[in-house]
């Protein structure tokens, strides 16, 4: 494996020379490790690069590993990763992706990921960008995830965009059964000239499900975010969207939730703040001791952790 | 020792909020200031802490011109400043506030003394975000405790921290302060209109106006304090330039 794959990976999925259990890493296109476990099974598409991983019902406490890494200029990879999640299952998938490129060509990695959920299956699903190197070529992460909840599923994704991506396009939508919950905690932190666009399409389908999507992102130097959220309520259900910002330099956010309620009993609530930093939280940290500066990274660190 | 000498201060538009105030707040004992809404209590706490700067007067800190130094430097010479309003965050951790104060890593101990000092479990909060998700109570006694936690604390100043705490709380507060000035040697400056806070005071100083009105000892001052007649005469008494 290059050693640069090894050191995006320590980034992007807390890798540590190996993992535990199933896992699949995928290299400039190709595979560069795979694991199946008793319980989780991978499998390459036959039709589509990518893989197939079927996790099997009631499979408790385990953890599946799939990220990927571009580690030079000049390569655009697509793949197409199909999960189903057993009943009753309760896993971990942590995906991940590091783009990396020395040179003045364009490292893209587009991940395509279908998450197929039986009924009661909880997962929390882990996902870390980031783009690295010194070379002029663009770095770009374009995600999509297609979700299908059965019901009373549990979906939980914790996405993270740390630095360096140049470009990044992130496209999400579900469809949520009956009692089915899902939680997005999407944090973002572009700088420079950087772009990123979010865009989320939840449709709530059977009654007493329900979404809550919280994105917090800190837009520097001279990049832009777009923020758009669509929860569709078709039924009894609950739905919440925020998207709270942080500007610094010239950063620039456009955010722009949107709710659709298509039954009486549907509850749905959206929130958008945009602003730059409380100068009375600089103010306060400054009177603790810390510079101007340190107290912006501080305020900036905690707002994207939390 | 803090001293303030000759400190004037306006509002941007002009309006003159403080005139011509002299203090001592020695070390090892607490100083209150009190007096009416309105009179420069606040506005003197944060010329002190340097979140606004004088017209004209100078502040020393132990005997050395601190008048120009910004805010972080002044905290890194040891004043502390607890705000009236609680300034809260989003995503910054009752713990990463104390550890920021004190810069460096607390054991859980450590966290819960500091905590338990403003009457709070310390299990139940310190990973609890300082946001709005805290009642008024809760964040102001965070606020204090993130001033006590504070490193190589000398002076440390107290904006009303009375206000939303409990009976109970307040009681393990006015023992921290008590502490703070006996065993550890601070000075305190503590901005406060509390019958407790001011009994246990050594200096009292009642700003009206812009004015210090009156200054001297608790013994001195506190009997007439509240009586009728001092309550109409304070705001308008004599003014003094003398030092504590």
């Amino acid at each position: 494996m290059d050693k640069t794959t090894e050191e995006l990976l320590g980034i992007v999925s807390d890798w540590s020379g190996k993992f535990q259990g199933a896992y699949n890493i995928r290299e400039n296109g190709a595979c560069a490790g795979r694991q199946s476990s008793a319980n989780i099974q991978i499998d390459s598409k036959t039709d589509a690069p990518g893989l197939v991983i079927h996790i099997k019902p009631g499979t408790m406490g385990e953890t599946v590993y799939i990220p990927a890494c571009v580690t030079h200029g000049d390569i655009d990879d697509l793949v197409y990763n199909d999960f189903y999640v057993g009943e009753g299952a309760d896993v971990i998938i942590v995906a991940g992706c590091g783009v990396h490129t020395d040179d003045g060509h364009d490292a893209r990695h587009n991940g395509i990921h279908r998450f197929i959920l039986g009924k009661g299956a909880r997962v929390l699903y882990k996902e870390k960008h980031i783009g690295t190197g010194s070379g002029t070529g663009m770095k770009r992460i374009d995600p999509v995830t297609d979700v299908i909840m059965d019901e009373d599923s549990y979906l939980e994704m914790d996405t993270i965009q740390i630095s360096g991506v140049d470009s990044s396009i992130r496209k999400t939508s579900a469809k949520l059964g009956k009692g089915a919950k899902l939680v997005v905690k999407e944090r973002l932190l572009t700088d420079g000239t950087e772009t990123a666009s979010t865009d989320f399409d939840v449709v709530l389908e059977g009654d007493d499900s329900g979404v809550d999507i919280v994105s917090r992102s800190v837009a520097r130097g001279n990049s832009y975010q777009e923020y758009h959220s669509k929860i569709s309520g078709n039924c009894r259900c609950t739905g919440h969207s925020e998207c709270d910002a942080i500007l610094a330099d010239n950063g620039r956010v456009n955010a722009a939730p949107e709710l659709f309620a298509g039954n009486l009993d549907a509850s749905l609530i959206h929130e958008a703040a945009i602003g730059k930093i409380a100068g009375e939280q600089i103010v306060k940290l400054q009177t603790l001791g810390l510079t101007e500066q340190q107290a912006e990274e501080k305020i900036i660190e905690g707002f994207l952790r939390g | 020792m803090l001293e303030l000498k000759n400190i004037s201060w306006s509002l941007p538009g002009g309006e003159k909020i403080l005139e011509n105030v002299s203090l001592e707040i020695p070390s090892g004992k607490l100083t209150v200031i009190t007096g009416p809404n309105g009179g420069g209590k606040t506005s003197l706490a944060k010329l002190i802490a340097g979140l606004e700067q004088p017209d004209s007067g100078r502040i020393f800190l132990d005997g050395e011109d601190i008048t120009d130094w910004d805010m972080t430097k002044r905290s890194l010479s040891g004043i502390g400043y607890a705000f009236q309003q609680p300034v809260r965050f989003k995503g910054l951790t009752v713990r990463d506030l104390l550890e920021l104060a004190a810069m460096r890593t607390l054991e859980e101990s450590e966290l819960c003394d500091y905590l338990g000092k403003v009457g709070l479990c310390a299990q139940e909060y310190i990973d609890r975000v300082v946001d709005a998700s805290l009642s008024g109570g809760e964040a102001k006694r965070i606020e204090i405790a993130s001033v006590l936690a504070k490193k190589d604390a000398k002076v440390l100043v107290f904006d009303e921290p009375e206000a939303g705490i409990d009976l109970w709380s307040f009681s393990s507060l006015i023992d921290a302060f008590e502490k703070l000035k006996v065993t550890e040697h601070k000075s305190l400056l503590i901005i406060s209109h509390q019958e407790r806070i001011l009994e246990i005071s050594d200096y009292i100083a009642v700003i009206a106006d812009g004015h210090v009105r009156t200054l001297g000892e608790k013994s001195e001052i506190l009997p007439t304090l509240f009586s009728e007649e001092k309550a109409v005469r304070c705001p308008l008494g004599k003014d003094t330039e003398e030092g504590i």
